[in-house]
Formats: C-alpha cells, structure tokens, sequence
C-alpha cells in the first residue's frame, strides 16, 4: 500500500489537480507579477502532466474501481488536451498582459478546466461523465467573462452559462433516462444490459437523443451551435484561442466514447443523429461563415464546419473512424494553435487584428506572416499539399469504409463552399491595398515564436513525412 | 537507367530554386538577380526534361525512371513516380513553357517580382510532379495544388476583374475536382492500390466503373474544359497576366486530356465505352458553339480562350473515339495546342505590353511597323487553323481519320471545327495586321526586341518541327497508347 500511496501522484490526473491547487497558492502568495508566476507555472505543471500521461506509469491503479478508462484513445487526446492547453498559455501570454487581464486566476481556471477535460476523456460511468463536465464547464463560464468591465467578455460569458446551464439539464436528464430503462451508470453495464435486447426501447432512444443534445452543446454542432460565434467574438482573443484549441478535444472524445462503448450495438440508432449533426454543421458552418466580418466569428463558424467533419468519422462507426478522428482532431489543433498564435500577437495602429478587413495588404509588410496565414487558411479548407488535406483524406476514407458514400459526398461539397471564405482572406492579404496607412506590428515572445514555428514546419511539410504521424495513430483503438 | 533519381530532380529543382529565390533579399538592385534565378533554374528544369527524353526508351510501353519509396505507413500509398509514353511531352511542353514564361514576365511583371516568381516555380514543380506521379493519391494532389500558384498570379498580377476571376477558377475547378477524392478513396477501398500502373485493365463491376467515370468526369470536363462547364475559362484567361494564360492555356487544360486518357479509358473502359456517345454530343457543341462564339469576340485574348475550347473539343473527340489514330492525333493536338495557344497569348501579350489594350477595333495595319511579330504570328495562327506543315494540322487530321471508323456525324461535327477556326483565326489576322494604321498611338509601335525573339522563335520552330517531323513525337508514345486501346478493346469486345 505504501507503494501506492507514492504512486498515486504519478496518476496524471491526481498530479493535475494538485498542481492546480499550487498554482493557485503560488498566485495567491506572490506579490509582484502573480500573474507570469503563475502562467509558467501552468505551463510547466501541463508539460509534466503530458510526459506522466505519455509514460503511463500506473494504468490498472488509475481505473479507480473502473470509474475510469486509460487505452491508446484516451492517451492520445489526453495528451493533445495537455499540450493545446500548454501551447494556448504561451501564446496568449503577452495578449493577456497587453490587454490588462492578467489575473493570476486565469490560468489556475484553465487548469482545472483541462483537468475536467481530461476526466471527461476517460470517464466510464454516466456520474463521472456528467462531474467532469461539469468542472470544464465551470471553469470555462468563469473566464469567458473574466474582462469584467467589457460589455461584450460579460455578455458572452452569461450567455455561455445559460446555454450551457441548459445543455447539462437537458444532458442530465437524458443520464435519468439511460439509467432509469438500463438501471446502470457505468458504461460496461449499460452495455451489458443492452445486449440482452435487440431493440431499444422508446424511453431509451429518448435518453440516447437528450445526452447527444447536451453532448452536442459541448462540440458545437449546428443545431445546437448558437453560443459559438457569441462566445468567440465576446471573450478576450486570448480565452477564445484556449476554447478553440482545448475543449472540443475532450467533448469529441466523449462524444466517440459515449456513441461506441455502451451503445455500440445499436449504431443504427444514433448515426442517423450523427448523421444529421455532422450535415448540418458542415452546411451551416460553411454557409454562415461567408458573410462573417470579424475573424473571430469566422473561426467559431469554421471550427463548426470541423466539427462536422469529425463527426463524419463517427457515423462511420468503425476502427478506421476512431484512428481518422484521432488524426483530424490533431490537426485541426495544430491549425488553431498556429492561427491564433498569429493573430494573439498581430496588432494594426496599436489594435489588436480582429477584422477581416484588417488584414488587407499585410501581405506587403509583414510577408512570411501573410504566408503562413495563407498556408494556414489552405489547409484549414483542405487544399493539398497542406496537412489540413490529410485529415479530411482520412475521414472520408472512413466514410468509403462504411459506404457513407452520400455523406462523403455532401462533405466534399462543404468543403468547396468553405473554401470561399477561407481564400476571401487570402485574397484581403493579397490582392487588396491596405485600407490605412498604419503599419502592422508583430510583436511575439520567443517561447510563442517557436511554438508557431515548429506548428507552421509540420503544417506545410507533413507531406514529405506523413508516417510521423500515422504511425501514431495506427495503434489507436478504444479496445 | 541511372543511378541519379532523375525525375525526382526534374520535380524538386524548382523548389530549390524557389527556396534561393526566398533567401534573396527583394529590392531595387537584386529583382534582377530574382529574374536570373528563376530563369536559370527554369532552363536547368527544361534542359534535365530533355534528357529524360534522350534517355527514354521508345520500345517500352510501360513506366521508366520508375521511383518508388513507401510514403504512408498505414496504407499503401507510395511515392511513386515515373514517365511513360503519354506523360513524356506533357512533362516537356510544361518546363518548356514555364522558362519561357518566366522570361516573357521579364518586364512586364514589375511588382512583387520576388513573389511572382516564387509561384511560378512552385508551379513548374506541381506540373510536373502531376504527370509523372503513378501514384493516384500523389496524382491528386498535385492536380489540386496546381489551384493555390495559379489562384494567386491571377489575383495579384492580373487585370481589372481579377478576383472575380480568380475566385471563380478556383472554386469551380475545385468543385469538379473533390468528386474525384471520393473516387480515389473508393477505388482504393476497392483495390488497396493506388497504382495507376496496376489499375490499367477492368477491375470494376460495370455498375460502380459508371459512378467512378462520372466522379473522373466532373473533375476533367471542368479542367479541360468541355461545353457547358467552360465558363470560368474566359474569365481566367482574360483577367490573368500574359504569362499565366500561357500556362493556363499550354499546361493546365492538357490535365484534363490526360486524366481521360489516364483514369477514363485505362481504368473505367466499360464506362468510356458506355459514356463516349455523351462526350461525343458535348464535344461537338463545344466545337462549333465556341468556334461560333470566337467569331462575335472583340477581345484578343477572349477569342484564343474560346478557341481553346474548341480545340479542346477536338482533343476529347480524339480520345474517346479510341483508336491508334484517334488518340495520337489527340495527343498530338495537345502539344501543339499547348505550343500554338500559349505562343498566340506571348503574342498577345507584345502588343499589350506597348498599347495596354486588348480590344481588337484598337489594332489594324501591324504589318506596316512590325514586319518580324506578323510573321511569327502568322505561323501560330495558322498553326491554330491547321495549315499543312504546321503543328496543328498533324493533331486534326489524325483525328479526322480516326472518328471516321466511330461515326461520319462526329467527322462532320469535327470538321465543321476545323472550317470555323480558319474563319476566326484569319478574320482575328485580318483585322489586326492587314490594313493601313489608322490609329495614331500605333504609329511609333516597336516590332519585336531581342527578348521577344528569343521567345517567339523557339516556338515557332517547335511548331514547324511538329508539323513536318510529328514522328519524332508519335514515336514514343505509341507503345503506350496502343496498351490503352488493346485494353479497351479486349474489355469491350471489339
């Protein structure tokens, strides 16, 4: 016993937690500059955390009585969870401190924030699910709003909680549901318990329904998307990066979790849910994107067209899916971290960039940004040879997989729709005259500047080296 | 064979170029020195392409400078290139082009020199790498890649309505070309091969070769282009600068040539045979609808874009007429089409650089001051027209001779073309050479400066070489053709 009682602090999570608490001492007793102390020591305590979770020291002891699960797919999205949070506080450092929200809080908040991620990543039984989402939530509702004196940081995060608020009802009533006809809160007897029958009863597809809703809240899938683009515009750029590049991580993991352990028998039940999502966000956040001004807009609207391709890979239901999600979300994370790296750093007569209109004739000034963004925004609409390609690659093989040919189809023809919006920013960098004289300032710390160029490396020559990654992700199953 | 991986050096040299070009600091003093970099490394790429062709071998039908290293650990896509008889001259007419291209820009390309040339270079490497690729994965994206280079010299350095066009070259010919992903990934769940080599013959059931051709089809018929999916082509060809027609027109729309030779006709036979009637009835509309419209043109650069069309339409008549005669004579007419309409836009584009005006009611009477450019452009137009001894006659007449064994409609139909072009072609001559000046500005015009010459010349010998030696030409790829049509015919009972 005595050895597992010096082990338990190897369990990422039990580390994770009491590394947050310390952050949260050490911010509290340091009188100057609380707020840098703090982020590197977030920093540093999710890098610690990524290498525990990599060498995965104590698996069957981390199970805590099969509350949780720790498999090749947890592993994986865990330590993205880990490393887009670490990346997304070194990027936004000087954002937070340029625009006077540098409150040691922040980064404490995130960090329990990724804690519930990564629990919502492993959970196996409807309790812990809900508790972990529960204490991303939270965390996150607070720091939406953290810019107390702006109207817009406010008003985004009280609309981030109700919404939110209401998602989790609506998610907690379909948990009643689900326990209420299976009489079990853990995955494995869910699935137990299902397997006796062939068809589910009516009071159980209405539980399985009501958890994706809430589940959907949490991914942004249209037609529960509405929070994104407020959320996004409202809060500070540099809280807006961390939601685009952190959370939808962890809900897409449970969403694959929750789909394919208890009702992995009855996916004929659920795809056609998925299916729809997955259409519908593709569509709207193809189509909605086009008249957006602001780029934070346009970005929730392209990460709900993203989400609609992952979601590709779950109707597709089969192993190829899991590993092509596992691929993509990687992707898509690389992406947000490069594109908000540049943006959290770019400001245009002492204004931080927001517009699109902004960027017009960057391309003249500051050149290897406006190309990178350019590489950036490709790969984002999936034009090869960028890596952005890849991922949809991936899915759609998943989809030929399981004979989605129409929901194949209808993808690539999103992805035609979303290249307009993508290339409109292209062509303002390069094709427009700037619009004021006021030159552009790229002002990046050192740490931000490696992580955007080790992140724009891999996007542009993933190409010549694709194994990297895909040797990775073929020993990745829920199994 | 050689132990140099000769082709791979003939796609990556203009990449490393572009990467010298990169490193060189733009200003006032070294736009020169981006110039020379560009256009040497161009001229290495075209000098490597001609030993390919030196080295090629004329008895095999099959891929040479075959190279091959696994690229994907989890599937089996593979860096897989090689050339074979149909891809060779496609290989060549693009580095051929793209040097001569670079220097055409010399002058009138005068802002972001450094950037023009860095997509120039990035786009000679995606060209290449297109047709040499055996893998259909790497096939596919170099066929797309192509978008991002040509998305940009048509946005930055091209005319007035230059995004609009710039936009719609993209977005309608990345419509047609994703239904060709989700082809690809069918036949590779199909197969587990992407080997263009391994999928020649009939693998499919009839029923699913039909969606796959139509998948191939819509990428195709849109880069080719085919009536009625042309529309973005005159948009692009007009807005475009001199350079990035010349592309355009001599590489891009060869692509969609040769994916039907490639994909329709080597792999999906049963399709081709069950589809030919439909490309036949659009072939035919296309070459007399566009020779129709060419006439009405008032813009020079508008009239070559439609003609392009109609040549084009040739080009598929050509091909799905399926036989030796046919498809060398489409062959053919693609090289010479490619030499022949990019040389008429450098042509174009002389006359632009000095007046900046493309309308034709402008010109009248060039021949009084510029003796040595209405010779040389009068050997292009009657390449495009098909006089005997040039290019263009060598192209139509095989292709007159092979439709005769499909249909006497489809002769008709194709002749009719060849009768129209003449029309528009001479009555284009006509109005801006012959005649007496009469517009005052063109009274002090230069004939054609040594650069110029040094561009023009080659071409035109390249189109008399075609037009009096075409077996030099025919010769190598006969042996790959003739496996296409024997499969054909085989899967078809002929």
């Amino acid at each position: 016993m005595a050895n597992n009682l010096l082990t338990i602090f190897l369990v990422p999570e039990v580390s994770l937690s009491i590394l947050a608490i310390c952050s949260l001492m050490y911010g509290l007793f340091s009188k100057k500059n609380a707020f840098i102390k703090t982020t590197n020591f977030a920093t540093l305590s999710l890098l610690i955390v990524a290498v525990l979770i990599y060498f995965d020291f104590n698996t069957t002891f981390a199970s805590f009585d099969n509350y949780f699960l720790n498999n090749s797919f947890t592993k994986f999205f865990k330590i993205l969870t880990a490393i887009g949070a670490a990346a997304s506080l070194v990027i936004s450092k000087n954002y937070f401190i340029d625009s006077k929200i540098n409150k040691f809080e922040i980064p404490t908040l995130l960090l329990f924030s990724t804690l519930g991620m990564m629990l919502m990543i492993s959970a196996k039984d409807l309790m812990i699910m809900y508790l972990a989402i529960e204490l991303q939530s939270l965390s996150l509702y607070v720091v939406a709003a953290i810019k107390r004196n702006s109207l817009e940081s406010a008003e985004s995060g009280v609309k981030y909680f109700v919404l939110g608020a209401l998602s989790s009802g609506i998610l907690l009533y379909g948990f009643s549901l689900v326990y209420g006809f299976t009489g079990q809160t853990s995955f494995e007897g869910i699935y137990q318990s299902l397997s006796q029958i062939d068809k589910l009863p009516i009071g159980l597809v209405f539980g399985l329904v009501f958890v994706l809703v809430g589940l959907a809240f949490k991914v942004s899938a249209v037609p529960f998307h509405m929070w994104t683009p407020d959320v996004y515009e409202g809060a500070p750029t540099s809280i807006t990066a961390f939601f685009a590049i952190v959370p939808k991580l962890a809900a897409t993991a449970l969403i694959f979790r929750f789909c394919l352990e208890p009702f992995g028998n009855f996916d004929f039940e659920w795809t056609q849910v998925i299916f729809f999502l997955s259409v519908a966000s593709m569509f709207l956040g193809a189509v909605a994107a086009i008249a957006q001004k602001n780029l934070k807009r346009l970005l929730a609207y392209s990460s709900i067209g993203h989400v609609g391709y992952v979601l590709i890979a779950l109707v597709a239901a089969n192993d190829q899916g899991i590993k092509s999600a596992s691929i993509y979300m990687f992707i898509y994370l690389l992406m947000n971290i490069a594109f908000f790296s540049i943006l959290l750093s770019l400001k245009k007569a002492d204004v931080f960039v927001e517009k699109i209109d902004d960027l017009n004739g960057l391309s003249k000034s500051n050149p290897l940004i406006s190309l990178s963004i350019a590489i950036i925004m490709l790969s984002m609409a999936g034009i090869p040879p960028f890596m952005g390609f890849f991922g949809k690659l991936y899915v759609f093989i998943a989809a030929v997989e399981s004979q989605l040919y129409l929901l194949a189809i209808l993808g690539v023809l999103a992805s035609v729709v979303s290249a307009f919006y993508y290339l409109r920013i292209i062509k303002g960098m390069y094709f427009d005259e700037a619009s004021h004289t006021e030159s552009f300032e790229f002002i990046i710390t050192n740490h931000a500047k490696i992580i955007l160029t080790v992140v724009m490396f891999i996007i542009t020559f993933f190409i010549f080296y694709p194994s990297l990654l895909t040797n990775i992700v073929v020993g990745i199953s829920l199994n | 064979m050689t132990d140099i991986p000769l082709l791979s050096l003939t796609i990556f040299l203009p990449l490393l170029g572009a990467v010298v070009i990169l490193l060189i600091k733009e200003d006032k003093s070294s736009v020169d020195n981006i110039r020379k970099v560009a256009l040497c490394t161009s001229i290495g790429v075209f000098l490597l392409s001609l030993l390919i062709w030196l080295q090629f071998d004329n008895s095999k039908a099959e891929y040479q400078f075959q190279e091959k290293i696994r690229w994907f650990s989890d599937f089996n896509f593979y860096y897989h290139i090689g050339i074979d008889g149909i891809s060779l001259f496609m290989v060549i007419l693009s580095t051929f082009l793209t040097s001569l291209c670079i220097l055409a820009s010399w002058e009138s390309i005068k802002i972001r020199v450094k950037e023009y040339m860095l997509a120039f270079l990035f786009l000679e490497t995606v060209m290449i790498g297109m047709f040499a690729s055996v893998d259909i994965l790497l096939f596919y994206i170099f066929f797309e890649a192509v978008l991002i280079p040509m998305y940009l010299i048509i946005g930055i350095w091209g005319g007035d309505r230059r995004i609009y066009a710039s936009f719609k070259f993209f977005l309608y010919t990345l419509l047609g070309s994703v239904l060709m992903l989700i082809a690809i990934v069918v036949i590779y769940k199909l197969t587990n091969s992407m080997s263009i080599a391994d999928l020649q013959g009939n693998y499919f059931s009839t029923n699913i070769q039909m969606y796959l051709w139509l998948a191939f089809f819509a990428s195709f018929a849109v880069k080719i282009p085919m009536w009625p999916f042309h529309t973005w082509l005159p948009d692009a060809h007009v807005e475009a600068p001199t350079s990035g027609s010349v592309i355009l027109a001599g590489v891009l729309l060869k692509m969609g040539g040769y994916g039907f030779i490639r994909f329709s006709l080597g792999m999906l036979p049963e399709a081709s045979e069950f589809f030919a009637p439909l490309i036949m009835t659009l072939s035919i509309i296309a070459v007399v609808y566009t020779s129709l419209v060419a006439i009405a043109q008032t813009d020079i650069k508008k009239l070559i874009a439609y003609s392009s069309v109609a040549h084009m339409g040739l080009v598929t008549i050509g091909i799905f007429i399926v036989n030796s005669q046919g498809l060398e004579g489409a062959m053919i007419q693609m090289i010479s089409h490619g030499v022949v309409s990019g040389a008429l836009f450098l042509c174009v584009g002389v006359i632009y650089d000095r007046m900046h005006t493309r309308e034709i009611k402008f010109y009248g009477g060039l021949v009084n001051r510029m003796p040595i450019y209405s010779t040389v452009f009068m050997i292009f137009m009657l390449g495009s027209v098909g006089l005997p001894g040039t290019s263009g006659f060598i192209g139509e007449f095989l292709i007159i001779v092979g439709s005769f064994k499909y249909s006497s409609i489809v002769v008709i139909g194709a002749a009719s073309g060849i009768i129209l072009s003449a029309v528009y072609m001479l009555y284009l001559y006509k109005r801006i050479i012959f005649g007496v000046i009469n517009n005052e500005k063109l009274k002090d015009i230069l004939d054609l400066n040594l650069r110029e010459k040094i561009i023009l010349i080659p071409l035109a010998i390249a189109v008399l070489l075609i037009g009096i030696f075409p077996n030099i030409f025919i010769e190598p790829m006969r042996l790959s053709l003739d496996l296409i049509i024997s499969n054909y015919e085989l899967v078809n009972g002929k």
